[in-house]
Formats: structure tokens, sequence, C-alpha cells
């Protein structure tokens, strides 16, 4: 059987729970005796700065950076976010989007505008683009801070993993207290089938 | 998060496994832990933090937040004298911090093994610099390792206590972000039980007075030409020979980048970077066509082959800026072009002081005053950033303080009265008071503004000798920061609370019109520690004057004709009811 091999990059805003989601897939990888690097950046970009995590996953995995044009999976917890990292994507990488937008300091002081229709931008054409208010469906599932997971449940129905195993990486990654919570929401993402160019409304 | 909050691997029916997912920081503490450390102590540090972080939850070391990184190479090296294994950690910066008691360690040598991980940051996610730690090592005859993933980090962290004890010197593990913040999978194994070895009073090798350092400089001399030789046959040096047109000598991050970049070429990867194994390199050489060097920063190996008359290039293709890549090799080796990142034109996403953070009111105040800034290292750097833009100079850890004593020098006592020297609770008791003490003595006139968060915060909410708590939460002696500075001889010392504006305001007029040193001591909790639940704040009948803009508030945001508050970002800590003219902004109903 031929390995499966996958780059990941995920971005979003510092304090989204980006790490948590690559650490999840990192996991995931491992219980399948995959190679995996995950790479994170802590510290001053987790100030509500942008931030980034690449995740690579294959039979060996040397260089801990996924590279410019080298991503299948393109996640995105923030809508202008999955903009910057455009570039990242394989010309047929998929990007699996929040459609929330959080206002960047430039746009709040008025010295910058938002994107209109930041997912119609030049950089994403050509590529499929599944989004979701991430947000709203975490909070139905009891938290918003589950975002992470809806993302996650929408990413597995792209990848070639059994849902028991997902379920297993996400046990052993969050508290147990708030295990319901988030296989509420990765089942949310994953039951998810809504795409802004996949014409499924 | 507590492992024992998870659930167990018993639970879901499977086998608690021997390989992990581990962050190259992680794997360094399983390392040391395997290799019966005794005592770590180590100051935060991006990107090193998380080392010493892990190692707490090992029961079986004894382990502590330091004051500064100088003082934990002290403690580390106190325990290894007196015959347990010992561990310090920190950021390439902290070891210029550090490097008064490294350099005589190599002199001394040790008893129990004494490893010194430093993680240097190339790209400078989360630095002053660039600085590269390599050049330590060669500084102090110290030998070091590199590891290339966590794997590595577990593995050559173990041989280097057992290094350190063989050669009878302290060992250099080096990191990079990119290994100390990168989770690879590592297989673990069991502690070594090591006996601690007895206390020996000896000091011929401990007390380093002239008489005795010459002597014990000979033997660092001795001890480095017998490890510049045995390095050659180490098996952590491996040479893997595949196209002979290209060979590449590299270490680190560099050389998982080379193998995907450059997959035909053959390599020499470096598991030990000071000293180089020349011989190796030289027979290497003699089988490869183009000889090239991929190192990171500084072209530190490059010059060492050079020096022994062997032909390469190195920094003529990479340059000694940022991190290297897969891209930049192939670009820098191939010629092929770097792919375009795009980007420039979308509204950029810098980090910012968080919703509710105590240090926004601090620096609103500054600005109301005009005051000139001479900063420091922490969270409130960020203030540095427009619309803030409240920040004149950042240097160092705890440079604030005699960088505004030395202004005044230069400029004259008038200068201090419109200037503050601001750092955090940590950064002071890191390496601020020392030049208090000597801003009193010199009789300066500084204002030096201390915002006491209770935490240190920048790297993520380690405790500090002023947060009453020890690495594990426990109670500990709470230094009080008013009773230090009056003992340091400062005769004004006043506290306010950074949510208060007005207060605020009036000790930064009141203080740095005084004409010798005052403190102001800004205290309250870090906003990502304060659970109290507020609402939201509301803005009803805006009148678009734009007075709270200048606060730099995450969660107030511009709109057309009016500014409104972000219910999901306020944390209700109302400083901008404070300041809006018009008592256009109330505190939201409760839930």
């Amino acid at each position: 059987m031929n390995k499966p091999i996958f780059d990941l990059v995920i971005v979003g805003v510092g304090g989204q729970g980006t790490l948590l989601a690559s650490k999840i897939l990192g996991k995931l990888a491992m219980s399948q005796g995959l190679g995996v690097k995950v790479s994170e950046v802590h510290g001053m970009s987790q100030r509500g700065g942008s931030v980034i995590t690449h995740v690579r996953i294959g039979e060996s995995v040397n260089a801990p950076l996924v590279t410019l044009g080298g991503a299948d999976y393109l996640i995105s917890f923030e809508a202008l976010e999955a903009v910057r990292a455009a570039a990242y994507l394989k010309p047929e990488g998929v990007v699996i989007t929040n459609s929330q937008r959080i206002l960047p300091m430039p746009v709040i002081t008025g010295a910058m505008q938002y994107p209109a229709e930041p997912l119609n931008d030049a950089a994403l054409v050509g590529h499929t683009i599944e989004a979701a208010n991430a947000l709203a469906l975490a909070v139905e599932a009891g938290s918003q801070k589950a975002v992470n997971l809806v993302l996650l449940g929408i990413l597995s129905n792209h990848l070639p993993f059994a849902d028991e195993d997902w379920k297993h990486a996400i046990a052993s990654s969050v508290p147990r207290s708030t295990m319901a919570v988030n296989i509420k929401a990765f089942e949310a993402g994953r039951a998810c089938v809504s795409t802004v160019n996949g014409q499924q409304a | 998060m507590e492992e024992s909050k998870r659930i167990t691997a018993e639970e879901m029916g499977v086998k608690e496994s021997n390989v992990q997912l581990m962050l190259g920081n992680e794997a360094v503490a399983q390392g040391a832990w395997e290799a019966g450390v005794k005592v770590v102590s180590s100051y935060p540090g991006t990107p090193s933090t998380e080392i010493t972080e892990a190692i707490a939850k090992y029961p079986e070391i004894n382990v502590q937040w330091a004051t500064n990184e100088k003082v934990a190479t002290e403690v580390a090296f106190g325990a290894a004298m007196a015959g347990g294994r010992a561990m310090t950690c920190m950021k390439h910066v902290g070891v210029n911090v550090a490097a008064d008691p490294i350099f005589t360690a190599a002199y001394t040598g040790i008893n129990g093994g004494l490893v010194i991980c430093c993680a240097d940051d190339p790209a400078m996610h989360s630095s002053q610099n660039e600085q590269d730690s390599r050049y330590y090592a060669r500084a102090a005859h110290i030998p070091m390792l590199e590891p290339a993933d966590s794997q590595e980090c577990l593995d050559f962290t173990k041989l280097a206590f057992q290094m350190s004890e063989e050669l009878d010197t302290p060992i250099f593990v080096r990191l990079t972000t990119r290994i100390a913040h990168a989770r690879s999978v590592v297989e673990v194994g069991e502690r070594d039980e090591i006996t601690l070895k007895p206390y020996q009073k000896d000091p011929m090798k401990y007390v380093m007075m002239p008489g005795m350092a010459r002597k014990r400089h000979l033997k660092v001399e001795k001890r480095e030409e017998f490890l510049a030789e045995a390095v050659n046959s180490m098996p952590i040096n491996v040479v893997k020979m595949r196209d002979t047109a290209i060979g590449i000598v590299t270490s680190g991050a560099s050389y998982q980048y080379v193998c995907d970049a450059l997959p035909n070429a053959s390599t020499l990867k470096l598991g030990m970077v000071y000293p180089l194994p020349m011989k190796l390199i030289a027979s290497f050489a003699t089988k490869v066509q183009r000889l090239i060097v991929i190192e990171e920063l500084e072209g530190l190996i490059e010059k060492d082959i050079k020096a022994a008359g062997i032909p390469c290039e190195g920094k003529n293709l990479t340059g000694i800026q940022g991190e290297l890549s897969v891209e930049r090799i192939k670009s820098a080796v191939l010629g092929v072009p770097m792919p375009d990142a795009g980007a420039e034109d979308l509204p950029a996403r810098p980090p910012v002081l968080c919703p509710g953070c105590p240090h926004r009111g601090v620096f609103y105040d500054i600005n109301r005053l005009g005051l000139r800034v001479m900063g420091d290292i922490g969270c409130y750097t960020l203030a540095a950033l427009p619309p803030l833009s409240a920040m004149d100079a950042c240097l160092c850890m705890g440079a604030s303080i005699g960088m505004a004593g030395g202004a005044e020098r230069a400029q004259g006592r008038e200068f201090s009265k419109k200037t503050v020297a601001v750092l955090g609770d940590s950064t002071f008791l890191h390496s601020g008071i020392t030049s208090l003490v000597d801003a009193v003595y010199n009789q300066e006139a500084i204002t030096v503004l201390i915002l006491d968060n209770r935490i240190t915060g920048m790297t993520g909410h380690q405790q500090n000798p002023a947060t009453g708590l020890d690495i594990h939460n426990q109670p500990a002696p709470a230094v009080n920061l008013e009773k230090l500075c009056e003992a340091c001889g400062v005769k004004h010392v006043v506290v306010v609370d950074p949510f208060d504006l007005k207060a605020t305001e009036k000790a930064l007029r009141e203080e740095t019109a005084r004409d010798e040193v005052s403190v102001i001591i800004a205290r309250r909790a870090c906003a990502l520690l304060d659970k109290t639940v507020t609402p939201p704040y509301v803005i009803e009948g805006c009148k678009n004057c734009g007075a709270c803009m200048k606060l730099s508030c995450p969660a107030i945001e511009r709109r057309e004709n009016e500014v409104v508050i972000n219910p999901s970002l306020c944390i209700g800590c109302g400083m901008c009811a404070q300041v809006c003219p018009f008592k256009a902004i109330r505190e939201g109903a409760r839930a």
C-alpha cells in the first residue's frame, strides 16, 4: 500500500487555537505509522498576529516547513489569513476556511481596508474552497474555542483516515472536560458540506 | 494542560506507546530526564522556554525558574560541581547574560555532567537579533552538539551528559527555532538513575584565581586537542555519499532542508558543530567536485574549512540573514527562482497588546503627556508599534533604566522630566535592579515605570520571584517590589492601577517632575490570567471623535461614521469609557 503523503499549512490569528489542530493532526498521522513533522511558532506572534503552522505527513519527512506551492491543504481560521497564505498552495491544493473575519490593527485604525470578498481574491482563483462559519458551528457545539475541531471535521472528509482514528487523536489531545464539545464540533464540521465554489450551497 | 486531565491510552483500549510526537524542546527535556539529570535551572525565553516547562513535569528532577540566565547557569554549575547532573536552558541572547560563568566553567570543568542548552532564533520570530551561539562554543572552548530533529534532541542531550563527564567540561546543545518548535516522532526510553557523585573540595580545580586558572587553561587546550581528533570518528557526524557533483556540509535544520532541496547531493551532516571533524571534512571534500557549506546565520563552518585550505562555497550563496528553506537552498545552489510569497498588498496583521491588557492605559497616558520611552523586552514592547508608537528604544533585557540614565547624562537633567524607563516585573528582577541601584548611586533624576502584570507574559506565563508562586505553581516567597526599590535608595515609590487612567497620568506627571530617581509600579494582572467575567462595553451615540481609538484596542473598530466595540473581543476593562469625552461608552448589560 502506498502510504499517503500530505503537506498542510494551518493559518490564523494568534490565540485562535491553531496549535491544537496541528497537534491532533500530528497524533493522527503517528497513529497510522506515518512520519510527521509539525512546525509551530510560539512567543511574540501569539499576541493577535498572523500565525502559521506547517504539518508534513509522509513515510519519512525531512524539512519541517511546507514549501511555497507545496501545500495540499490550506486550513485557515480566518478569511484574510487564507489569502495571505495562498502562495503555499499547490495548483490543485484545497482551501478549508473559517468565514469569520477578524480585523487586523491597520484596518481597525482605518489605515487600510479589509478586502470586501477575501475568498474571491485572485490568489485563490482556481482552488477548491470550502468555507464555513466555523465560529457559529463551534458555538452551537458548545464553545467558541472549538473552531479548530470544526475545521478539522471538514478536513476529515478529504483525508483517508477512519472516524475512529480521528477521535482517538482528538481524545489524546484535549482535556477530558471538553471532550464532548470537541467531538460535537468535529462532527458538525464533518457533516458540513457547504462550499464557496463547489456549488453545493 | 495536565496530561492527567486527558483520556488515557488504556481507557481508549490502545497500548501506551514508547513512540511519541514531541517538540524538540520536549525531547531535550526527555533526554535530560533519561540521562538522570538532577537539577535544572533556567530563565524563560522563546524559543527555549518549553524545555524547562517540560522538565517540571518529571517529579525526579529538581527544577526552578531562576531570576536570569546568569543565575540559572551558576545554579546548574553549582549542582554539577556538587556531583549531580545539571542543565540550564536559555535563548541565544540569554547566553550573553550567562556568558560570564560559562567561560570560566570551561576552565574548571565539572563533576556531574553539565549541559547548557541554547536556542537560536534565525529570522527573529521572537527576538531582537540573530546572533549565532556557535561563536560562544568556539570562544569559550566548549564542545557544541546540534540536533536536527526531535529524536536527535533526545539522543544528543543524553550524549551531551555522557561527554560532559568523560571530557570534564560543560557541553552546549544548540537548537534553532525550527528544531525547538517542531514536533516529530521520538522513541522514548527509561531513566538512568545516576548515582550522585561525592562532593570534594578541590580548590585547584574550582577556585579560579590566576595561579589555578593558568593550570586549568592548559587542560582546556589539551581537552580541545583531544576532542578535535576524536570527533573525526564520532558517529554523530554522518556522511552519505550519493552523486558526487555536489557535496554539502551542513547541520541542524539546514540538513533537513538540504535533504529535500538537493536529494541527490552527497552530504556530511555534522552532529557536533564545535570542534569540527576537520579530517572527516577533508576526506569528504576530496570525494566531491563542488563542496558547499549550508549553514544558517554566520559562515562559521565555512571559515574553518577555508582556514584549513579546503576550497568551498557557502555564504556567497546563502547570505547570513534569516532562516534557510528548501526554496532558498534550491535558489542558492541550483539557481531555481524563489517562488513569490505574494500577499504584499494585504493589510498586515502585526501582534498587538491584547484587549484588556493593563499595559495599554499606561502607554495611552505616556502619549498624552508626550513622554519619551526607554523601553525593554516583554509584551509591552508591542507598544512600539502604531498606533500607540510609544517607544523610543529597546535594546535588551533590563536596558531601559541604564539607557534613561545615559540619555540624561548626555542631554542634561531636564531631559528626564520628559522621559520614562519602562520595563516589566520579570524584566526588572532579571536585570533591572542593579541599574536602579546605579541610577540612585549616581544621583540621576530618571523615572522608572515597572509594569507589574504579576507574571512573565510574553514567553507564555511563567512564574517569577514577584508572583508568589514557583515553577510548580506552589506558594513561594514573593519579592515586594516597593520595598525592594526603597532598599535600593529610591525615595519616591508609588503604586497605581493602570486601569485608572487619571491616577496613572497623575503619577507619571508628578514623578517625572522630580529631580531625583522615582519609581512608579503599575500593578494589575495580565488580561489573559484575569478570569473575572465582565460584560463587554457598548457605544451609544458615538460622535466619531476618535478619542477611544488612541487606546489602540483590538476590540474597538472604526466603521464608516462611528466607532463600535466588538463584543467577541472586549473583556470589559472599561478604559475606553474613561477616555470618551461624550460619555458615550458604558458597561454592557450583564447576561
